[in-house]
């Protein structure tokens, strides 16, 4: 042992929190959406999750060994995340090269040419999905149909979510209470037995994460309540502007890939707001440009494009809204 | 719903192992070295000389313009010399070394132990003897204590508040204080009451002191004007500014003094050491530290001569535990960390830390992850990680935009970064930059 005390200023102590610990966290969190997404879809959700995970640690270890030369630091839990998020906005039928050209997108691409963890101003697995979406539409919104453990990889029988069954209706002139009886029931929705993305059908899954996120901090509910809330108040006013173009709020919300977007995505701390205020506004501008893109837009659903455009914000949004500090204006008595 | 402040704060571990044990006296060491700055402002002009006999008591340095502070023996004994040493701070600083020979006090001093509750002195006369018996804050900041009751002409003040939170972890100075010296204490805020011409005290308590509140709320049954509060557990609640906020919901303006809002603020020890300066006629030569860590046998509070090294402190503890990394002189949030053991305790000295060496070394640095736990752990709003950045690059204008100059440096930042980045170390570096500057800037 030796004699010489540490010199080093204050504090002299430090909170238990790390970067590590919140990404597991995040992790954790996502854990009964991915367990439903296995529920309902079977061995394809194994494989989609296992490839994307897998790729997404490979690619970054391999670009930070041998491109940038910098210490490794896959196990910090961020490549994970990315890697499972990724996953979640993937069909279950997926192939697996597509799946890897995605994960090189969204760690190469998205994170790392930025100097990764920390400074990339777009999600990275958003980039990953939208890439692969425009690159390989038809494998990109063939959606399986849960049918249990029993459902196949790339045989499964497809068709179309809720969403795009509307969009596709309303275009084709029919009428919406029509079309409701072709979608899933919001009971339905709510429990995940639809056709979408692995991640994102299950609400109730997502919406457990979301209060053990809150519980455990690792997020703070600004951003979250304040896209479900704009697409809520927007949806509605459409709804009863005209209920017979426009679905429900309830379905707007449930339908699609809302949840997953502004519980998981949207929150994510590289690129989004840091101060409340700015969360709000950042919650808000996601909100309306989703149902913009899904209701009056070429994509059935809008919820991705909408956090990548508000990602763009974000710098400013960092820059011009401030907190309002301790004793900056005083009113008293 | 306990009152707190609304911005930010963190709850750090307490660690409060000393909460129990009772005040003993350290026993007087054979030499002492009483630095002649133990306070915030000009150090004082040293007025003994080599070879001289002081007594206990007597004026050793004496005050050297308004802002500043009379420095007292501790002890009686020969002055065996003059001469600079290095204290906490880390810079050099004059000292008064003496051979401790007996315990001999100036006679003035009322040394029984009756409890003086007939407050004689008027206003002037009590700010006159603040000043004349060395007393500064002794919360950790030694701000010169006459200065505080002197208000200034055309400000008017309300309310006293006395300091009873002791935020910091591991310390339990006030504290025991509180429980053993309860009358004296709030004696001593009637006192500071009197000089300030207000008619109400609020003594804010955290709520991790039940005993305490409880103690001072049945002995202020007894006293007029006085009320004890108390206040749900946060860091930093001890800062002037937050401790205003939370009691009384007014808000102290950015650059702004406590007495802007009608409040003045003093520790629970100050407002001790000002009942013995008025009721007993005693300079402030000795104060309350608690010695403490998780590996020492012994940890305790005592009452300590100034000029005791601390090495004494850390012998009546038992002894250096073998594991020692760090050792701290103040609380682990804002004390600062000590390079050896023969530095004399002094007016600030509110505790000694000794940390065992798996606590003693900074975690590793990684990115920022903006994930913005500082903003949200700052009680004043400020966004840390981008006054690290800005300091890091040297942009210190706009660092001044950001109100760097606000940070109070409580460290709260630093504690809360998943990252373990050293955001305080940056913003200390940016802030004494951004305030030289501005001095500079004002010359021209």
């Amino acid at each position: 042992m030796s004699n010489l005390l540490n010199i080093s200023p204050s504090p002299h102590t430090h909170g238990k929190e790390t970067t590590r610990k919140l990404m597991y966290g995040v992790v954790l969190a996502l854990m009964p959406a991915l367990l439903l997404s296995v529920f309902y879809f079977g061995i394809g959700a194994v494989i989609v999750t296992a490839t994307s995970v897998i790729s997404c640690l490979v690619f970054e270890y391999l670009i930070q060994r041998f491109i940038l030369k910098k210490p490794i630091s896959i196990t910090d839990g961020s490549a994970l995340v990315t890697g499972l998020l990724l996953a979640f906005n993937l069909p279950s039928n997926i192939p697996v090269f597509i799946i890897i050209i995605g994960s090189l997108v969204a760690i190469g691409i998205a994170k790392m040419t930025f100097g990764g963890l920390g400074n990339n101003p777009f999600n990275p697995a958003l980039v990953g999905r939208v890439f692969m979406l425009i690159s390989f539409p038809v494998q990109m919104t063939s959606w399986p149909i849960p049918a249990g453990l029993k459902t196949g990889y790339i045989d499964a029988i497809t068709g179309a979510t809720p969403l795009a069954i509307i969009k596709e209706g309303i275009k084709n002139g029919e009428s919406l209470s029509q079309l409701m009886e072709k979608v899933p029931t919001t009971l339905q929705m709510f429990l995940g037995n639809i056709g979408g993305s692995m991640g994102e059908v299950a609400a109730v899954a997502l919406l457990i994460g979301f209060v053990y996120l809150l519980l455990k901090k690792v997020i703070t509910w600004h951003i979250p309540v304040s896209i479900i809330g704009s697409i809520a108040v927007f949806t509605t006013i459409l709804w009863l502007i005209n209920p017979e173009a426009n679905a429900d709020p309830m379905f707007h919300i449930l339908a699609g890939g809302v949840l997953l977007g502004a519980i998981f995505m949207a929150t994510d701390y590289v690129t989004s707001p840091m101060n409340p205020k700015a969360m709000l506004i950042y919650g808000c501008g996601i909100g309306i440009l989703t149902v913009i893109i899904t209701v009056y837009g070429a994509y059935p659903e809008g919820v991705s494009f909408a956090i990548l455009i508000m990602n763009a914000f974000v710098p400013h949004m960092n820059a011009y809204i401030k907190p309002k500090r301790f004793g900056e204006e005083v009113k008293n008595g | 719903m306990l009152k707190t402040f609304p911005l930010g704060g963190i709850h750090p571990p307490e660690n409060k192992l000393t909460a129990n044990m009772v005040i003993k006296y350290l026993p007087i060491p054979e030499n002492v070295t009483i630095p002649v700055s133990q306070h915030i402002g000009a150090p004082g002009t040293t007025i003994v000389n080599k070879g001289d006999y002081v007594k206990t008591g007597q004026v050793i340095a004496s005050i050297k313009g308004f802002v500043s502070s009379n420095i007292h023996s501790s002890v009686s004994g020969k002055v065996n010399k003059v001469d600079t040493i290095i204290d906490t701070t880390g810079y050099k600083q004059e000292a008064v070394f003496i051979d401790v020979e007996g315990d001999e006090w100036i006679e003035t001093i009322d040394r029984s132990s009756e409890i003086v509750t007939e407050i004689k002195l008027s206003s002037e006369k009590i700010i006159k003897r603040c000043l004349e018996s060395g007393i500064v804050g002794l919360g950790g900041a030694t701000f010169p204590s006459h200065v505080k009751l002197t208000v200034p002409a055309g400000k008017k003040i309300d309310l006293l508040i006395i300091n009873g939170v002791e935020c910091e972890p591991y310390l339990t100075s006030d504290h025991r204080l509180m429980l053993e010296r309860g009358e004296e204490i709030l004696i001593g805020a009637a006192i500071l009451m009197k000089a300030l011409k207000v008619d109400s005290v609020k003594v804010g308590i955290e709520n991790n002191k039940p005993d305490a509140i409880d103690h001072l709320t049945k002995l202020a049954t007894g006293f007029k004007g006085i009320t004890i509060h108390a206040l749900k557990v946060k860091y930093p609640q001890g800062a002037e500014k937050q401790l205003i906020k939370a009691l009384i919901n007014r808000e102290v303006p950015s650059g702004h003094l406590p007495l802007d809002v009608g409040a003045v603020v003093h520790n629970v020890g100050t407002a001790y050491a000002v009942y013995e300066a008025v009721q007993k006629n005693k300079p402030l030569f000795e104060r309350v530290v608690t010695i403490t860590g998780k590996s020492l046998a012994l940890p305790g509070n005592f009452f300590v001569r100034t000029g005791t090294p601390i090495r004494k402190l850390i012998e009546a503890a038992g002894g250096m535990p073998d594991d020692t990394g760090k050792i701290v002189n103040g609380g682990p949030m804002m004390g600062k960390a000590v390079n050896n053991i023969d530095i004399p305790v002094v007016k600030g000295t509110s505790g000694i830390i000794l940390f065992p060496h798996n606590e003693s070394e900074r975690s590793e640095i990684n990115p920022c992850i903006r994930c913005a736990k500082c903003i949200s752990a700052c009680a004043l709003n400020l966004e840390p990680f981008l006054l690290m950045t800005l300091s890091e690059k040297g942009l210190f204008e706009r660092a001044e935009k950001e109100r760097i100059t606000d940070c109070m440096e409580c460290g709260s930042c630093s504690y809360t970064c998943p990252a373990g980045r050293p955001l305080l170390d940056y913003i200390r570096l940016g802030k004494s930059t951004v305030i030289k500057m501005a001095r500079e800037r004002n010359m021209k």
